[in-house]
This record gives C-alpha cells, sequence and structure tokens, in this order.
C-alpha cells in the first residue's frame, strides 16, 4: 500500500458507513411510504421516524466527508465524475433538499393528512436518492466516467445496466438494513409488537437484496466485464463470500429475533461488498487512470490524511457517546419528555461592576488598535479585544437587561 | 508571475464552451444565498441558546429553560435545514465548477477536509443537546452544547480560510495547468486575508441571527404579546447584535484597508473610481458610466482618508487592469453601498439602545423603537447578501484571483438552465417551507410552571 491508497481507503470507510447508516436512515423513509391509516400503521411509521431523529444528520455528514476527501486527494477524479455525472448526482442533490426539508417539517404537521402528505414527499426522496447515488457508482464502476471536463455521456453515463442495478440495489439494501435496525430498536423500546412487524420486513427485504445482489452479478458480467473479472477471482472473490455469509448469517439471526448481532453482520455485509468492488476495480480509479496518478502531491496527501487523524482522535468518542445514547435508549420518546421544568428556588445573579468596566476597556483598546495601527501584532490584539468586548458585554449587559425584565411584570 | 502562469493555461482539464456561464453563476449565488441565513443560525443560536439555559441553571427561573428548550427546537430545524443546503453547495462546487475542483482541490481541499470534521462533530452534539433535555443531568446538558458553539466557529474559520485563498491565492505553483508545490496550511491559514473576512463575517452571524430573533418577538411586541417570556425573548437576541453591530463597523473599516491593499481593483470597484487618483473622493449613490461615478453626492479625499489614512494617498483605480478584468462595477457598488447605509443604521439603533437602556435600565416604550427591530431583522439579511456579492462578484471575473477565471472553471456539461430553474423552484418550495415551519413551531403552547406566570397563554 502507498501514500496515494490512504485516502482513498478513507473514502471507502466513509462510503461503507454512509451505506451502512445512511442508508438505514433512507430506508426507515422507505417504510413510511406503506400502510394505511390505521392505528397500526401509523404506530409502525411513527416508529421509523423517531427511531433516526437523533441520528440522521450525523449520518448524512458520511457523504460530505467522502465528497471532500475526493476532490481534495482526487481532484481530477473528482471532476471528472462531476462533470460527467452532474444529472444523477443533481438528482440525488434535489432528493437531498426534499427530504431534509419533509424531515424538518413533519414536526410542524398538525393534522393526520399533513402528516401522511409529508411522510409520503419524504419517502418518495428517500428512495429517490439512494437510487441516483447507486447510479453514480454504477456509471463509475462501469468505466463510462472518462478524465476531462464532462467529457463522458451525459445519459448513458448513468442510464445503463450496472448503474440501473446498483440504484435498485442500493434502494433494497436501504430497506433491509433500515428493517433489521427498527426490529432492534422496537425491542429496547420494549415494542415486541413492532418489532414482529420490523422482522417480517427485514425477511422479506433481505431475501429480495439477496436475489438482486445475486442476479446482478450477471449484470455486471455483461455490463462492466473488469469489474466481474475482479469479482470473481482472488481478494474480490474472498470479499465476494465473505459478503454472502454475512448476508445469510443476518438473515438467520433475524429469523431467530436476534436484532443486536444482526446490525453487525447487516453492516458487514455492506462493508465487504464496498470493499470487494474496490479490489476489483484496483488499480484504475477511471479509465486510463489510475489511483497514483489520480492522487494529489505528497504535501496534499500527507495534510488530508494528518486531518482526518487528528479530526479521529475528536471525532471517535464523540460518536461513541452519541451511539452510545441512543442504542442506551436514553433518547426514546416517552411521556414525560414534555412536562414542564420544575422550578427551584430562585436566586438573584449579581454582575460585578469590574466586569462592565473590562468589557468597555476591550471595546476602547480594540477600536484604537484596530483602527490606528497596521501592524499584524496590534490587529491581532485589538480584534481578540474587540471580540471579548461582544462576548463580555453581552454576558453582563444581557444579564442585566433579562433578569430586570423576568423581576418585573 | 502567477498571472502569466495562468494566461499559459486552463487548469488540469482546459477550456470548454460553456453558453451558460451566466446562469451558471447565478445558480451558485442562489444555493449561496439560500445556505448563508443558516449559517448565521449555525454560529450564533448555539451561543444564544447556551446562555439562557446558563441563566435559568443560574437563576432557577423555569422561564429560561423553557425558552432555552423552545429555541433548541428551532435550532435542530434549521440546522437540518442548514445541513442540506451546505451539501447541495458542496455537490456544485463539483457539479458546475469541475475544472476549479480538479485543478485546485488539493490546495484548498484542507480546509473542506477539516470542516467536513468539524461539521460531523457539530451534527453530533446538536443532537446529544436537543434529544438530551431532561435526559441527561443538567449541567452535562448544558456541557454538551459547548461543542456547538466551537465547532460553528471551526467550521465558517475552514470555510472562510478558502474562500480568503480564492481572494489571495497562494501556497502553490502553476506548471502546465497543474499545480506544483503545494503547502495546503500555508495556502489556506498562513493567509493575511482570510482573518477580516472570518472576523466580519462571525459578527454579521451575530447580527443576522440576533435582529432576526429580536425582529419576530417585536413582531409579537407590537401585537401586544409584552410578557416577561416575550420581552426576555426579545431582548436576549437583541442585546447580542446590538453589541456586535457598533464593533462590525471597526471591523469593516479593517477589511476595507486589507481590500485596498490586496485587492486594489476590488476597492475600485466598490467605489466606482475609473482612474488611478491621490485625494480619492467617495460617492454616495449615482451610477459608475465606464469611467466615473455620476450624480452621486461626492465627499472629497475620503477613500483616501479611509483607505490608507491619509487624505492625499494615491487609492489605484480600475484603469490599472484591462476592462475584461474588471469585474461588473454597478453591482459590486450598489450592493457595497448597501451593506455599508443598513450596516450603520443598524449600528445607530444598536448604540440607542444600549444608550437608553443603560440611561433608564428599562425598554423603550415607543412602538417606532419595536418598529426599527422589526426592520432590523430583514434588513440584517440583505446587507449579509449585499456583503457576499460585495466580495464574490468583486472578485470576477476570477474564480482564483489573477490565476483562474471563472469561465475557465465553468462545467461543460449542457443543462445548466434546466438545473437553475429545477433548484430555484426547489428553494422556492424550501422558503415557504421554512417560514411555514417556524409559524408552526412558533404556536406551540408554552408551557410555563408557577403562579404568576403568563401560563394560561
Amino acid at each position: 500500500m502507498q501514500l496515494a491508497d490512504v485516502p482513498l481507503i478513507l473514502m471507502l470507510v466513509g462510503l461503507a458507513a454512509y451505506t451502512v447508516l445512511g442508508g438505514a436512515d433512507f430506508g426507515a423513509g422507505f417504510w413510511q411510504l406503506w400502510g394505511g391509516s390505521s392505528e397500526r400503521d401509523k404506530e409502525i411509521r411513527e416508529h421509523a421516524h423517531h427511531a433516526m431523529g437523533p441520528v440522521w444528520e450525523t449520518n448524512h455528514v458520511w457523504l460530505i466527508f467522502v465528497l471532500v476527501i475526493c476532490w481534495t486527494a482526487y481532484p481530477t477524479a473528482f471532476g471528472s465524475i462531476a462533470s460527467t455525472l452532474s444529472v444523477p448526482l443533481f438528482i440525488a442533490g434535489i432528493g437531498i433538499i426534499l427530504r431534509g426539508t419533509t424531515y424538518a417539517l413533519r414536526s410542524g404537521t398538525a393534522t393526520a393528512r399533513e402528516q401522511r402528505l409529508i411522510e409520503v414527499a419524504f419517502a418518495a426522496s428517500s428512495i429517490l436518492t439512494p437510487f441516483a447515488l447507486g447510479t453514480v457508482i454504477g456509471g463509475i464502476a462501469s468505466g463510462r466516467v472518462p478524465v476531462g471536463n464532462a467529457r463522458g455521456d451525459l445519459v448513458r453515463s448513468w442510464v445503463n445496466p450496472t448503474s440501473t442495478f446498483i440504484g435498485v440495489l442500493a434502494v433494497a439494501t436501504a430497506a433491509y438494513l433500515a428493517a433489521v435496525y427498527l426490529a432492534a430498536d422496537a425491542v429496547r423500546r420494549g415494542r415486541r409488537d413492532l418489532a414482529d412487524a420490523y422482522c417480517a420486513r427485514a425477511l422479506g427485504t433481505g431475501v429480495v437484496a439477496g436475489a438482486l445482489a445475486l442476479g446482478g452479478l450477471f449484470v455486471v458480467r455483461d455490463d462492466a466485464r473488469r469489474i466481474w473479472d475482479g469479482l470473481s477471482g482472488g481478494a474480490g472473490l474472498a470479499a465476494v463470500i465473505v459478503s454472502a455469509a454475512a448476508g445469510t448469517a443476518t438473515l438467520a439471526l433475524v429469523y431467530r429475533s436476534h436484532f443486536e448481532p444482526a446490525r453487525v453482520t447487516a453492516a458487514l455485509a455492506v462493508a465487504a461488498i464496498i470493499a470487494g468492488w474496490a479490489l476489483a476495480q484496483r488499480p484504475d480509479f477511471l479509465p486510463g487512470l489510475t489511483v497514483e496518478e489520480a492522487a494529489a502531491g505528497h504535501s496534499a496527501l500527507v495534510a488530508v490524511i494528518v486531518g482526518v487523524a487528528i479530526g479521529a482522535i475528536l471525532l471517535v468518542p464523540s460518536l461513541a457517546l452519541l451511539f452510545g445514547l441512543f442504542l442506551r435508549g436514553r433518547f426514546d420518546p416517552y411521556k414525560a419528555e414534555d412536562e414542564p421544568v420544575p422550578g427551584s428556588p430562585r436566586r438573584t445573579i449579581v454582575v460585578r461592576p469590574r466586569l462592565t468596566m473590562l468589557a468597555a476597556g476591550c471595546l476602547a483598546i480594540g477600536a484604537v488598535l484596530t483602527f490606528f495601527f497596521e501592524t499584524s501584532w496590534a490587529h491581532i490584539v485589538g480584534i481578540s479585544a474587540l471580540l471579548a468586548f461582544v462576548g463580555l458585554g453581552f454576558v453582563t449587559l444581557a444579564t442585566l437587561v433579562a433578569t430586570r425584565e423576568t423581576d418585573s411584570q | 508571475m502567477l498571472a502569466a502562469a495562468a494566461a499559459l493555461s486552463a487548469g488540469a482539464f482546459g477550456s470548454v464552451d460553456q453558453d451558460y456561464l451566466h446562469q451558471a453563476r447565478q445558480m451558485q449565488a442562489l444555493s449561496f444565498a439560500a445556505h448563508i441565513p443558516l449559517v448565521c443560525f449555525g454560529i450564533a443560536f448555539p451561543a444564544i441558546v447556551l446562555f439562557v439555559e446558563w441563566l435559568g441553571q443560574r437563576t432557577g427561573d423555569p422561564l429560561y429553560s423553557v425558552l432555552a428548550k423552545r429555541w433548541s427546537k428551532i435550532m435542530l430545524a434549521l440546522f437540518a435545514v442548514g445541513v442540506v443546503t451546505g451539501t447541495i453547495l458542496s455537490f456544485e462546487l463539483g457539479l458546475l465548477w469541475p475544472n476549479f475542483t480538479a485543478t485546485f482541490g488539493s490546495v484548498f481541499g484542507l480546509g473542506f477536509t477539516v470542516e467536513g470534521i468539524s461539521f460531523f462533530l457539530e451534527a453530533i452534539f446538536i443532537a446529544i443537546y436537543v434529544y438530551g433535555w431532561g435526559r441527561l443531568a443538567p449541567r452535562a446538558h448544558l456541557l454538551a452544547g459547548v461543542p456547538i458553539v466551537i465547532t460553528g466557529f471551526a467550521g465558517s474559520l475552514m470555510v472562510i480560510s478558502v474562500n480568503g485563498w480564492m481572494n489571495h491565492p497562494t501556497g502553490f505553483r502553476l506548471e502546465h495547468g497543474r499545480v506544483v508545490d503545494v503547502h495546503p496550511f500555508a495556502a489556506l491559514f498562513e493567509n493575511k486575508y482570510f482573518w477580516h473576512e472570518l472576523v466580519h463575517m462571525y459578527l454579521a452571524a451575530f447580527m443576522v441571527a440576533g435582529f432576526a430573533m429580536a425582529s419576530f418577538y417585536a413582531f409579537g411586541w407590537l401585537r401586544g404579546r409584552r410578557e416577561r417570556y416575550d420581552r426576555v425573548a426579545l431582548v436576549i437576541p437583541l442585546t447580542i447584535a446590538a453589541l456586535a453591530s457598533p464593533v462590525q463597523i471597526v471591523v469593516g473599516d479593517w477589511a476595507a484597508r486589507d481590500v485596498a491593499k490586496t485587492q486594489p481593483v476590488k476597492l475600485a470597484a466598490f467605489e466606482g473610481l475609473g482612474k488611478t487618483e491621490k485625494g480619492a473622493p467617495v460617492h454616495v449613490l449615482g451610477w459608475y458610466d465606464g469611467k466615473e461615478v455620476k450624480y452621486g453626492i461626492r465627499i472629497p479625499k475620503l477613500l483616501s482618508l479611509l483607505a490608507y489614512h491619509h487624505v492625499n494617498a494615491e487609492v489605484k483605480g480600475l484603469d490599472t487592469v484591462p476592462a475584461n478584468d474588471r469585474p461588473p462595477v454597478n453591482v459590486v457598488r450598489y450592493a457595497f453601498q448597501t451593506m455599508v447605509g443598513i450596516g450603520t443604521a443598524l449600528a445607530l439603533l444598536s448604540v440607542f439602545f444600549v444608550g437608553f437602556w443603560l440611561k433608564t435600565r428599562r425598554l423603550p416604550r415607543s412602538s417606532w423603537f419595536y418598529r426599527a427591530i422589526l426592520a432590523a431583522g430583514p434588513l440584517s439579511l440583505v446587507a449579509l447578501i449585499s456583503g457576499w456579492i460585495t466580495t464574490e462578484v468583486g472578485r470576477q471575473p476570477w474564480v482564483v484571483y489573477n490565476v483562474m477565471r471563472t469561465s475557465e472553471a465553468v462545467t461543460g456539461a449542457s443543462g445548466i438552465p434546466v438545473g437553475y430553474a429545477a433548484l430555484a423552484l426547489v428553494y422556492l418550495g424550501l422558503s415557504i417551507a421554512v417560514a411555514w415551519i417556524l409559524l408552526r413551531l412558533s404556536r406551540v403552547p408554552l408551557q410555563l410552571p408557577g403562579v404568576g406566570t403568563d401560563a394560561a397563554r
């Protein structure tokens, strides 16, 4: 492995995380499309909505992560992909806007009809987006993106058998992952009935996704020969076998209602197939452009890798905290949620006059240094003093004004 | 030297013919205009909400906790919309400007990589904070909000470091359209240009978020909603905006002096200065006819004084570069004048409010004051957008100043007008949806405990 491969591995890890976590959120949207207006159907949809609440924004960021690493570490590849595949990427973008908007809107719906309308729009965008992103992967995998500014065919680069297959597979996988995860969440919430409903959905979509994946191999054989060759031997084949085994294990675990371990095996099945794709396609990024050739210069690669490594030190514990709270059910809805905060004994805050003086001093020093001096140090001190004035001034003045207003009637 | 290198080549992909460059630029501008107000809330809202929660914990008055919790839900809704509009911007860097990203991605990409990570942390902690009400210990909950404030700042620092680099590109050399000798860290952070942009934008965020929120409650005040809760909800955002506004004038002046040094042509476009002049004047209003400003109110020597602190200093004019290297002067100039005009008015309003309160220890009673606050919200937004038009259109015709033209960066793909129309429709729907949800959230009945409050409302 060379330095030029490291950002690619980071991208693939991000892509796997996005497919699993973001995919499960798309799938949760998928499950809001179905069912009638009976109380049970409503509960099933409500469960899907609430289960992703605390995590969907975080899960979405994986996509941004993949994009930014791609354009930093492999800029020419990114420019070629984004320009040739601009249509499906744009469609995915519109889907993402609709999805985010309808998600935010749902909390404001007042009537059942409004809510259903929003749900259907949310579900539709949750199907459109992974499909469009899947066609993008298909276009890259089948070698339809040449190097250059929109040099590929704007239509056939994503309207082709491999793209369609991966698009459909992405939607099916999302629905499947979501059903597994929602069943596990329902067990945690003590809702056996909801768990059963999602268990049935998981088994159904699991079989569909598995059959699609197998059938799709033949599509790939005819349409993306290079990938087929890579997947039918060596490390690529090993990845396919791991994926198939993990997928089968997931079905067995779900069938026996062991949902928590099924989360892991389902994720493994997805991660393995993404690894398989990368192994099958190497060393090419795009036709006529190897990963090595696509990579940016040494210093840029080092900067990205170091940046991500330092970021990971903060990110990993934070993700662990969020998912720890989430998976332990700390964010699950319960009735006490909207109870008013109990009143405790009132205390008064005394704002020391010294603080106010300090704020005023910061303003004076900051304004003079920034306005009358030209050297950098004067500007650094001056601007810091001005910002300190805003911060200090806000805390003191807003405390004074607000407590005055709450104490007077 | 850089300009000469650029003239020889047009980046990694070479030039393309694009009939719809103008539409591509407008599409980018539209996406930006939709996103940037949400950024302001992303930066300022967490700090304001945390302050209110802290007040609640310190005083034991449940009013603050109710207010903080309510605001945090709006904060999350706006963050969710900001996440998707921000995603669109990152898509468009490739969709609309593939040659820009393909050529310079390795130089500026580090900024977005770090921004991505800080955005990640922001999403994580905003979820913990908003979903953690009543499920975390009060101290832990307050603590969970701190990373949101820090990452809001870090994220804007990163994005603006990239914009600063586009305005003042350093940290690389061009050879045959390829960047070599790339030093991403030096390019982004040893760049003098970006500090004034960052501070200017950071303060603008507090002005926009503060005035917009105050504007909403001023509307309520005019309609008769003047209980304790309403008054507190009005004064807290108003205070932060009122402190940021006068400081913004000092910072804006510093920014303009930096522009005079590093981008004299841009400064000339701000002021419609056709010819290089000693003792250059400032014109208020009027119209730039290609040579000079007509029908404006002329204030002699003021530009030299402001830009160089000397009444007879020489200010470079638009004639220092060929005509096709000049930005569209009237757009830039009017955007600049709008920003400065509104900014000054807001600062005056702010000084009045702070002075009045310090003197009388109460809020003004005149309806005109609340009408002014009501207007300040939308006006601060207009000033924000005008400010970005000033710096971004002022950079034209360059995407990377003096290195790559916007026309060289654009995609060769067809269908830009279709995409533009589709996006415009979607964003129209989005803004209606956001207005609707904010209205709905504001109508959820208050749950204030205790006697002597407005719990009955």
